[in-house]
């Protein structure tokens, strides 16, 4: 999840379908999100490098849509239905995720224990 | 007590500029010369033979008598009749130092004001000889000779006063080398005078010239020369070296007090000069009885191993030395350990001795108070400073002995500097804590320097000419007997100052943001 300006970032990525679930007039997923580049990156709990902007997941609602399909807290999102996560406002990424027209999204989203899940069965 | 014996003064070649010292002109020139020739290290001494090896005087501190801690009870006359061992080593130091004022010193200022004289009165000279020679054939003169006449003295004047401030001050070193700058004004001053004086005779004097206008606007013009070869004067001597352009490092050799200091365009001899009268005020003094860590931790390395040659034909000494140097170094190194602890207590017990003098000096001060008009006291009571402090100095007497001799300064503060020490804090209404101020922190060594007129010897150590101008990476040395002041020159930086406009309206501010939105 280091980010070296100019290169391309490389991560270990899980699909993540989620379908949204009508609560009331609204789509609603079952998680908050924090971060942006426009957002203040020291204070993001969930990171491991705090100079990074990208989007986290800071909640996931009990039984939520988002719970279901194997979201889990910490995650960093890098793409929703193709568009890129990693170099977005905290608006945009909203809007992005909250797209009335949309009934899925598509998330691929990174953690640090994928990577280690990688790692350890290319050593084996 | 000092240390260092004397300062010399070093007497700047003229306290005038415009006086020349021909002869000795040429003849400098003639040696600096010679003396060129041969490059390497230049060691130039500077004057008063016969110096004795006096400091090594002071530095033995324990054989002397210093017992007047304990033994003075109530100060009578006796015990200031009675001398001990420092006053005589101190008298006969006086004795010597005060022998000779070197007369050297002042053989230059006495030719400058020679040559000053001469050329100041020049110009009435000029007014003057046709007057006295051919006063009837001169054309006589009328309003324009007098208008000239005014100016005449008003710059005469002008270049009086401005010699007598600039020019007449005591010289305060005295150079290894000519003073570049001051002999130049000095022949220029000269050849200019003698080329009038030249022209004067040939055509004035000789035809005996009626035209007396003509002479006085002659005098005048030479007295305009005059002022501007003083503007010279003054701007190389004293304005040119003014706008700092090196920063030089002063390292004293024996205990590494350093010091930067920022200076201008000067010779290195000049240089020197500067800097020792700076070192006066802000070193503080060198004290060689703090210098050396205790023999004890030093010593204990090297004692352990024995050496045993196995081969008979062995005179192998170096293989020997090395056997042991190498055997020590595997061996477990404690003196660090041994140094700290030794650190530790000495602190410890400056710092007890000091509190009990701070304690012993705060009551001896309040046994006395300032004598109120309104207060009735029968004149017996009555004492003046010296007595009043002769009656305190017994009650602290022992602590402050005990303290400097804890801190290694107990050459520096006879019983009587400090009963004077005292007099003169009781006269000027000084606290404790001020009359205490001189014995806490050693101080910079002007304040142990004892007044004498033959001056004080360093011995400037360079590569370089002396006459030659500081230069970046230059370095040179001032060497006193027992230490030395190492300088090192560097230039300072050329600095690029740029403009920034902010407008005051621009600064603005923002909350940093973490938002968290749920989806």
């Amino acid at each position: 999840m280091s980010y070296i300006p100019g290169q391309p970032v490389t991560a270990v990525v899980q699909r993540i379908e989620i379908h949204k679930l009508r609560h009331g007039d609204n789509l609603i997923l079952g998680f908050s999100i924090g971060g942006g580049i426009d957002q203040d990156p020291g204070q993001n709990p969930y990171s491991e490098d705090k100079t990074d902007k990208g989007i986290y997941v800071t909640r996931v609602s009990e039984g939520g849509p988002a719970e279901v399909a194997g979201l889990m807290i910490g995650d960093k999102i890098m793409q929703v239905n193709g568009w890129d996560m990693t170099m977005v406002t905290h608006d945009q990424a909203r809007k992005r995720l909250t797209k009335k027209n949309e009934d899925i999204v598509r998330l691929l989203v990174t953690r640090k224990s994928l990577e280690n899940a990688v790692r350890h069965s290319m050593l084996q | 007590m000092d240390t260092e014996s004397q300062y010399s003064g070093y007497s700047y070649k003229s306290s005038h500029s415009r006086s020349s010292r021909k002869p000795r002109d040429r003849r400098d020139r003639h040696r600096s010369k010679s003396r060129d020739g041969s490059r390497g290290d230049k060691s130039v001494t500077i004057q008063a033979p016969g110096e004795p090896l006096l400091d090594n005087e002071s530095t033995r501190g324990d054989d002397r008598d210093d017992n007047w801690g304990e033994t003075t009870t109530v100060v009578t006359g006796t015990s200031e009749h009675s001398v001990s061992h420092e006053d005589l080593t101190r008298i006969t130091k006086d004795v010597e130092e005060s022998a000779a004022p070197d007369c050297r010193r002042f053989l230059g200022p006495a030719l400058s004001g020679a040559l000053g004289l001469f050329a100041f009165l020049t110009p009435l000279a000029f007014l003057l000889l046709p007057q006295l020679l051919w006063r009837d054939q001169l054309d006589p003169c009328g309003t324009p000779c007098e208008g000239l006449y005014v100016s005449l003295a008003f710059k005469l004047l002008v270049l009086l006063i401005a010699s007598w401030a600039l020019f007449l001050r005591p010289p305060r070193a005295t150079l290894p080398r000519i003073f570049v700058f001051r002999s130049l004004l000095m022949v220029l001053v000269f050849l200019f005078v003698a080329s009038y004086w030249l022209f004067y005779g040939v055509r004035v004097l000789e035809p005996r010239e009626r035209d007396y206008r003509g002479i006085v606007e002659y005098a005048a013009s030479l007295v305009d020369a005059l002022l501007f070869i003083q503007y010279l004067a003054i701007v190389l001597l004293e304005i040119r070296q003014i706008q700092p352009a090196f920063c030089l490092k002063v390292v004293r050799t024996t205990d590494g007090a350093s010091k930067f200091y920022n200076i201008g365009h000067l010779s290195i001899q000049r240089a020197a000069v500067w800097i020792l009268e700076h070192y006066y005020s802000d070193f503080p003094v060198y004290n060689p009885a703090l210098l050396n860590l205790p023999k004890s931790i030093l010593s204990k390395k090297m004692s352990g191993f024995k050496v045993y040659s196995l081969e008979n034909s062995t005179n192998n000494s170096t293989g020997q030395s090395r056997a042991m140097i190498a055997a020590a170094a595997r061996r477990r190194d404690n003196s660090h350990n041994e140094y700290y602890y030794e650190e530790a207590e000495m602190e410890r017990r400056v710092r007890k001795r000091k509190a009990r003098l701070v304690v012993a000096v705060e009551e001896a001060f309040t046994h006395i108070k300032r004598l109120q008009d309104e207060d009735q006291k029968n004149p017996r009571e009555i004492m003046d400073p010296r007595e009043a402090a002769q009656a305190i100095f017994a009650s602290m007497a022992r602590a402050m002995q005990k303290y400097l001799r804890t801190t290694r300064q107990q050459p520096y503060h006879s019983m009587e500097s400090i009963l004077q020490h005292l007099q003169f804090c009781i006269t000027h209404d000084m606290t404790p804590k001020a009359f205490l101020e001189r014995y806490l922190t050693p101080g910079p060594t002007v304040q142990y320097h004892r007044e004498n007129t033959a001056g004080r010897q360093w011995t400037l150590v360079s590569e370089e000419p002396v006459t030659s101008a500081l230069r970046e990476g230059a370095v040179f040395a001032l060497r006193r007997m027992d230490f030395s002041l190492v300088v090192t020159v560097r230039r300072i930086p050329f600095l690029q100052v740029r403009e920034e406009f902010i407008d005051p309206k621009s600064h603005k501010f923002v909350m940093r943001l973490q938002s968290e939105t749920s989806v």
